[in-house]
């Protein structure tokens, strides 16, 4: 460390009177210093300090250190969670330019988190830690019970994590189980806890799965905003701070790393940045009209509603299919095709990117469990749906039928008892 | 005002049992699927380091996702034009890693062909290999310093010893001048030639064992590539395993058609020749290698031959007569009998009534997934002649 904690202090106290000064709302920020391995270990498990064990999350560790030691990815500088008070790290190794973007990235999450409607209204920060804390106790109460054991929780989260999305993200939790069940039912874990063949420590797991997945679902659903949001605030709050014409450089460097654009991909943090930059100028600077947006807005809905034409054609953005051996590009931000550009893209992003799988019906007399996938011109991986409705079949323990298309025509694939798949046309 | 909390050195690593148990899965997953990615591989040339890829099935994780059908963002240069294809992985291209598929759960181990070779030989039973007594042979290893002697190369001079030696020398003369009442004179003595004092090595003899694996093949018109392929992989499964015995392995490939010759690994498996089949012209050619490189009492000998048992009829008795004649020199002689359908040869029902040797082997291979089963039930026979030979 080539500089002290009482120099970050400081910065910080800066950069927070600047904070404030601009208007942002914030839980307290709690900022913890630790190493790259530290990094890796809290980036592997979905930056909690306490989690459960699953082989996923080791797997995670090797695959990042991987990246990481063949520089195919830096390590984040940040790492944030949504929790009240706000715990963010910082990477020790990491220069004091580097360290001072990351505070003030951090305070944009940290509005963010607070502010934002769907944390507001699905997640609660104060509860966050213990939440993870009380899910590891359980977890490991379950592998330590010698009734149960290592091996039985590991299949039962396996099959949990398969359909963790599936999780009915933003509808109500089911309070009153008197009630008759009413079709569709859109959160598929919570189905599988009413009705599924299980015991109490396996409908358990499932509810801890869910409950994670229902808190992660609102980061997933305002990554751009969320990201553009940071990365906004942090260039405005650092440019503020006067550094040394060195230091600016060096700042300048990083920031134009985080927010550039990746041909190919589409890099978060840089269209959200744009999108951020194009709103305060249209909006005349004003706090009041950008806050109001972060409230309330999703990616999708931020995209629809704010990504120009000129933005759009300015970054180039382009819509392309992927073929066996080439991508093809089936649209370009034209004066006619920007607008289909855009719509694919709020499409995609936050939870667009997974496919809504609901329960249709059940049969309790053959007991076989009707699931449909809400087709919207994207087919399903086949394989991957095969491997994942076996998983659903062990946690309902009855025959799985899935409705889909494949190749253009509707058809259902059958899951038995004794987990054979079949595909039959409808 | 925020908290800051300083780095505390010595944090745990709680990703220690995951990781583990991560690892856990993915040898698992190895192990199911080494038969057939071994077999792929080419017998010998590859470097030890060589890294082959292995799809690991067990520890994907699996979920609903969508199908290469869907459209995806991605952000351009501008040169971008509606209804182009740009190649995948092409370096010019902007779509390399193309938007939404962060996803993308492609998951290859690498593993080296020495990591892959110890996963498929841990699980093997093999606790004779200890018992045996091995034809060995004694080798120079390496060699200590024994002693000085007079004559030896400049690199071995001792300069202690020589040194003495020069030492001795000048006293010996100032003592004789004295005797003679001669003046004593302080002038300075040089080095003689004699004075030169070489360290002596003495050589460590090592024991050493040798195998060598004579890979006969039927080259003729009748053997195509399919069959040519799982002789391959049966050869490779072959030498690796003796590789793991034994400190040096030899390969011979000899390719037989009506007449035999000791060819490179490359003809072995590549060059198709016509023409029809003798089987004891390969054995014979055996034979001549063996006693020409390979005696017997040094070298524990293994033979194999691949054919798809065509054999001309008039050349059974001498392939049969052969074939005792290899076992009596080999460790073992396995015949493979490589076949798409079920029909037992003449020369295949021949061997099995007359060779009636106990480390003879004869194996069928229809298909990919008999290689590694073939392979087993040869080490049974390896297994029961190594317990033999050991009581």
């Amino acid at each position: 460390m080539n500089y002290s904690l009482k120099e970050l202090m400081d910065y910080n106290t800066q950069i927070e009177e600047i904070a404030q000064r601009i208007g942002l709302d914030y839980y307290e920020q709690e900022f913890e210093v630790i190493s790259f391995e530290d990094m890796i270990c809290y980036e592997a498990y979905v930056g909690m300090p306490s989690h459960y064990p699953h082989w996923s999350y080791g797997k995670n560790y090797e695959r990042i250190k991987t990246l990481y030691q063949y520089n195919l990815t830096g390590l984040p500088y940040e790492m944030v969670i949504n929790s009240d008070p706000c715990i963010a790290y910082l990477m020790k190794d990491n220069s004091l330019v580097l360290q001072i973007l990351t505070m003030a990235h951090v305070y944009g999450h940290n509005d963010f988190f607070k502010n934002n409607r769907l944390f507001k209204e699905y997640t609660r920060a104060n509860l966050t830690i213990d939440m993870f804390k009380n899910h590891a106790n359980r977890i490991r109460e379950y592998i330590q019970d010698p009734s149960i054991g290592y091996e039985e929780v590991e299949r039962i989260l396996d099959a949990a994590h398969s359909i963790k999305y599936h999780c009915g993200a933003f509808c109500q939790l089911t309070t009153n189980f008197e009630e008759k069940i009413e079709y569709p039912y859109e959160n598929l874990l919570e189905f599988l806890w009413r009705e599924g063949e299980l015991n109490e420590w396996q409908k358990d797991i499932l509810l801890i799965v869910m409950e994670e997945s229902r808190y992660f679902t609102p980061q997933i659903e305002t990554k751009i905003m969320n990201e553009g949001w940071a990365s906004f605030w942090h260039y405005h709050i650092v440019n503020e701070l006067g550094l040394s014409s060195g230091m600016q450089i060096e700042f300048l460097k990083h920031h134009n790393n985080v927010i550039c654009s990746v041909p190919g991909r589409l890099n978060p943090y840089f269209i959200g940045f744009q999108i951020w930059e194009d709103l305060y100028e249209k909006y005349d600077h004003s706090f009041k009209e950008l806050a109001r947006i972060r409230s309330v807005e999703r990616d999708a809905s931020f995209i629809r509603n704010y990504l120009t034409y000129d933005l759009a054609n300015t970054a180039n953005l382009f819509e392309f299919e992927e073929e066996e051996r080439y991508y093809v590009i089936t649209e370009v931000s034209n004066e006619d095709g920007w607008r289909q550009v855009r719509n694919t893209l709020a499409n995609n992003v936050g939870v667009g990117s997974i496919p809504n799988i609901i329960v249709e019906d059940m049969q309790r007399g053959d007991h076989t469990l009707i699931l449909r996938h809400i087709y919207d011109g994207r087919e399903l991986q086949l394989s991957y749906a095969t491997e994942t409705l076996k998983h659903i079949q062990a946690l309902w323990g009855g025959k799985v039928i899935l409705k889909t298309y494949l190749t253009g025509f509707e058809r259902k694939v059958i899951c038995s008892e004794d987990k054979k798949v079949l595909i039959e046309n409808n | 005002m925020a908290i800051f909390k300083e780095f505390q050195p010595n944090s745990r690593d709680r990703s220690v049992e995951d990781r583990r148990r991560h690892k856990e899965l993915v040898e698992k997953s190895i192990k199911e699927n080494i038969g057939s990615i071994i077999s792929e591989e080419s017998i010998i040339g590859q470097t030890k380091n060589k890294k082959i890829k292995i799809p690991i099935k067990g520890v994907k994780e699996y979920y609903f996702r969508y199908g290469k059908n869907q459209q995806n963002i991605g952000a351009g240069t501008g040169k971008e034009e509606k209804g182009k294809r740009v190649a995948k992985g092409d370096e010019s291209g902007q779509n390399q890693g193309a938007g939404n598929a962060e996803g993308e759960d492609i998951y290859e181990t690498e593993i080296t062909i020495d990591e892959a070779i110890h996963y498929l030989f841990e699980d093997l039973d093999l606790p004779y290999l200890e018992q045996k007594k091995f034809k060995e042979i004694e080798s120079e290893a390496s060699s200590k310093k024994w002693g000085i002697q007079q004559k030896g190369i400049p690199p071995r001079l001792s300069k202690k010893h020589t040194m003495m030696a020069k030492i001795k020398r000048e006293k010996c003369l100032q003592r004789a001048a004295h005797e003679l009442g001669l003046e004593v004179t302080n002038e300075r003595i040089p080095f003689h030639e004699d004075d030169l004092k070489y360290f002596r090595r003495k050589i460590k003899m090592q024991r050493d064992s040798n195998a060598v694996v004579i890979c006969i093949m039927d080259t003729s018109g009748s053997m195509g590539h399919t069959k040519k392929y799982l002789a391959r992989s049966f050869y490779f499964l072959l030498y690796q395993f003796l590789k793991v015995k034994y400190i040096n392995v030899e390969i011979v490939f000899i390719a037989h058609t009506t007449t035999a010759k000791e060819v490179t690994e490359d003809d072995f498996f590549h060059r198709g020749e016509s023409g029809g089949t003798y089987i004891s012209s390969g054995y014979q050619k055996a034979l001549d290698v063996i006693a020409e490189k390979y005696p017997p009492d040094s070298w524990n000998i293994y033979a194999f031959h691949c054919s798809d048992g065509d054999n001309w009829g008039e050349d059974n008795e001498q392939a049969v007569v052969l074939a005792n004649e290899l076992c009596d020199v080999c460790n073992l002689f396995g015949y493979g009998e490589i076949k798409i359908s079920t029909y037992t040869s003449t020369i295949m029902n021949k061997y099995m009534e007359e060779v009636k040797k106990t480390n003879f082997s004869a194996v069928r291979i229809f298909k990919k997934e008999d290689v590694w089963k073939a392979f087993m039930d040869m080490l049974k026979i390896e297994k029961r002649t190594s317990e033999d030979g050991g009581a």
